[in-house]
């Protein structure tokens, strides 16, 4: 950025008005309130936990410098790499559903087959809106065996209770709560790309003969392949991040979610109740690292199916 | 409801100013009266952090007394976040209150951090004949004194007596009649429990309940510390539960949710081996099943024995980054120890006292519950702490281990292994910790 404001300046002619020096200085200007953001709440805190990872403080003999020894730690920990296998096991599960169901919801909106279409637009957003942790106490009641709807509608028909919260059943659960969530936002994304692609190619290719259907499958979704692309890199690295749902279900799901069910949750028990504020800094860069790589081979992968 | 992986979240319940089912009756005399030592000098200004309702209510009373001290009382989060914040205090060395709210069981985490005041050398020894013994051993070290005893929880046992007639049981006075009557319960009355087993979700209770079987896990000398977490007394104990849960004799739902509460409405779960400020929380959180609790003493290990063991409690600690350790050890012990406010803990918010006097007053003792068919559960309670054994230590990381105890128990109760194999994980766990942390550790 820095180098094409010279470039520029230096290929006019020489003239020191100032409406010249204006000119240079207005992108960074309108860039001020952006950086500033972006420097007290991302920099900073990311140079300061880059620095804690490399130090290690205990409770008896004080703080020392560690070089690596935190990241060699946990690279080899175990807790770690379970929490990982945990969310992939999770992405493989949530990600495809939602962004199908996603991708179908806007679909249909835009086909314009529907009535009251900004209704189901805001109804499909609405649970994007709702705070997480409304949504998790929600839905630990929702799964409850004891209270919750399905558990009474069972007892009424005398069927056994379904229970929602076993070892077997929690990723599908937590993946319905994410699912549930975060459709709305993604199809909104999705809604917003159809959009924008123009009117002419659906004339087009009716006059082609081609209906509703083949029309989606073979223009729409093309056309929109590099959003739905976006969104699974989006969808991929909010799965590896997840903690709200599992730790707010914590309480209601004890024998199945414990102190280090995802990175994240292991992290917070790390530097919070364990008081290793340096080694949580060094898994939460781990954390970081394996979700640039897992999101670098993805788009490598699709990168290369689009050569063939 | 509090959070989750400290394994506190039973303690706070018992605080909270319930005001169904009124504990005592005697009027509190008007608190403006109470007058104070108070010089004209010029405020001092003292930040306090606690999370118990009333709490303005003391600390108005408080600054009447003395004029020339102003509190600045915040409630930063009950148990664990109240904790956190005192710890993110700590590190960064900015914002660290005067005097805080410390549990017994964080006295020792507290220390390790050397963040508590010596009020020994303010005075505070002054008034320890004021308090039940074993309170005042548990929060001083000789003549140093870390915090003032606030309330306290001395184990009983609280049980529903229409299920345990159906099965003509009467309460079990030990644990080989609980068991017995634990089989009987589930055989008699299916789909109902003699109890939940709740060490998946509240180690306090595991910790407190293994006090009494004369488990002492941690013993800290200085850097050195003994770590003795799967010993042969937590191996007994381990064996005992898990008959009970491979009997499905009992029940291993999560604790502290809605469920579980409903539970011992319902009936489905017959009793609760609960701490004294139990019986007003079950006064609060039961609809149904009013009239058909009971009280009786902790079952015992061995038949004849009186061996209590304490679950929850707070005390008032100074902090030793505050300034003003002279005016703050006041206030800590005039919330603690003064006579009024004592019973205004006790009368109002139902805390257990831990004053002699208030909780030897005959309004407090004699009290007859309607929730538990009129009885005077407040006497039980009383007996017990008296025979609270006070030598029980905890780890100066104690929230770190109850995480730990929390995650292996729930894995042991999903099928991955048994109750004993957690508690040697738990152990080794612990003793790397330890020794990651820079201790000297001998297992």
């Amino acid at each position: 950025m820095a180098d094409l404001a010279a470039d520029a300046a230096a290929s006019m002619p020489r003239r020191r008005t100032p409406s010249n020096i204006g000119r240079r200085l207005a992108p960074y200007l309108f860039l001020l309130p952006f950086l500033l953001l972006f420097v007290a709440f991302l920099v900073v805190p990311l140079l300061y936990a880059l620095d804690l990872s490399v130090w290690r403080t205990t409770l008896v003999g004080g703080t020392r410098f560690v070089w690596a020894d935190n990241y060699v730690k946990a690279f080899f920990d175990q807790k770690f790499w379970y929490g990982v296998l945990t969310l992939i096991r999770f992405a493989l599960l949530q990600i495809p559903i939602m962004l199908i169901l996603a991708l179908v919801f806007a679909l249909i909106l835009d086909s314009g087959v529907v009535y009251l279409k900004s209704f189901f637009r805001v109804s499909f957003f609405i649970p994007y809106a709702v705070p997480t942790v409304i949504a998790a106490l929600l839905w630990g009641y929702l799964y409850s065996t004891n209270s919750g709807p399905a558990a009474q509608i069972a007892t009424a028909l005398g069927w056994p209770v379904p229970n929602f919260l076993t070892p077997t059943s929690i990723i599908p659960s937590i993946a319905n709560i994410a699912t549930w969530e975060y459709t709305g936002y993604n199809m909104i994304i999705y809604f917003a790309a159809l959009q924008a692609i123009p009117h002419e190619l659906e004339e087009a290719s009716v006059v082609d003969g081609a209906g509703g259907f083949t029309h989606a499958l073979y223009v729409k979704l093309p056309l929109i392949a590099p959003t739905i692309l976006v969104t699974i890199i989006f969808s991929i690295i909010g799965s590896l991040q997840l903690f709200s749902e599992p730790y707010l279900l914590i309480n209601v799901a004890r024998t199945v979610i414990n102190s280090s069910f995802t990175p994240n949750i292991y992290a917070y028990t790390l530097s919070f109740i364990g008081q290793q504020y340096n080694y949580a800094a060094a898994v939460s860069f781990l954390l970081g690292a394996v979700t640039a790589v897992v999101s670098y081979v993805f788009m490598l992968a699709t990168q290369r199916r689009g050569r063939q | 409801m509090a959070n989750t992986f400290d394994g506190g979240p039973g303690r706070p319940f018992g605080r909270r100013g319930f005001l169904k089912g009124a504990a005592a009756t005697a009027a509190l005399p008007a608190l403006g009266a109470l007058g104070g030592r108070a010089a004209a000098q010029e405020t001092v200004e003292l930040t306090y952090w606690a999370w118990t309702p009333g709490d303005p209510d003391m600390v108005a009373a408080f600054m009447k007394a003395y004029p020339n001290i102003k509190i600045n009382y915040q409630n930063v989060g009950q148990g664990a976040p109240h904790y956190q914040k005192l710890r993110d205090a700590l590190k960064a060395g900015t914002g660290i209150p005067d005097v805080a709210q410390m549990e017994f069981n964080s006295i020792p985490s507290f220390k390790a951090l050397n963040a508590l005041a010596d009020m020994g050398q303010a005075g505070a020894n002054d008034i320890k004949d004021k308090f039940v013994d074993w309170t005042w051993k548990s929060v001083s070290d000789g003549d140093k004194v870390y915090g003032i005893p606030w309330d306290s929880g001395p184990m009983g046992l609280l049980y529903r007596d229409d299920v345990f007639s159906k099965s003509n049981l009467t309460p079990p006075e030990t644990w080989d009649e609980y068991a017995e009557a634990a089989m009987k319960i589930a055989k008699d009355s299916p789909g109902s429990y003699i109890t939940d087993f709740v060490g998946s979700a509240d180690a306090g209770w595991v910790a407190a309940v293994l006090w009494q079987k004369g488990w002492r896990p941690f013993h800290v000398d200085g850097t050195n510390i003994t770590i003795k977490i799967n010993d042969q007394i937590a191996k007994d104990w381990a064996a005992y539960w898990q008959k009970l849960i491979d009997a499905k004799a009992v029940d291993t739902a999560p604790a502290w949710t809605a469920d579980w509460f409903a539970g011992f409405d319902s009936g489905k779960y017959a009793s609760w081996v609960c701490a004294a400020w139990s019986p007003v929380l079950m006064i609060s959180a039961m609809k149904q099943s009013v009239g058909k609790w009971r009280a009786a003493k902790m079952p015992q290990w061995n038949k004849g024995d009186y061996v209590i063991s304490n679950w929850g409690g707070s005390t008032f600690a100074t902090m030793a980054a505050s300034p003003h350790l002279k005016e703050a050890t006041q206030f800590a012990m005039w919330m603690g120890g003064n006579l009024d406010t004592a019973k205004f803990w006790n009368q109002k918010q139902y805390l257990f006292p831990v004053v002699k006097e208030v909780l030897n007053d005959p309004a407090v003792l004699d009290y007859k519950f309607d929730f538990y068919g009129g009885q005077q559960v407040n006497k039980i309670f009383a007996e017990a702490e008296d025979h609270v054994d006070p030598s029980f230590e905890f780890a100066p990381f104690q929230d770190f281990v109850n995480t730990h105890i929390q995650d292996e128990f729930a894995a042991a109760i999903g099928g991955n292994g048994t109750l004993a194999d957690a508690f040697d994980r738990v152990q080794d766990a612990i003793v790397s910790y330890a020794q990651d942390q820079g201790y000297t550790v001998t297992s």
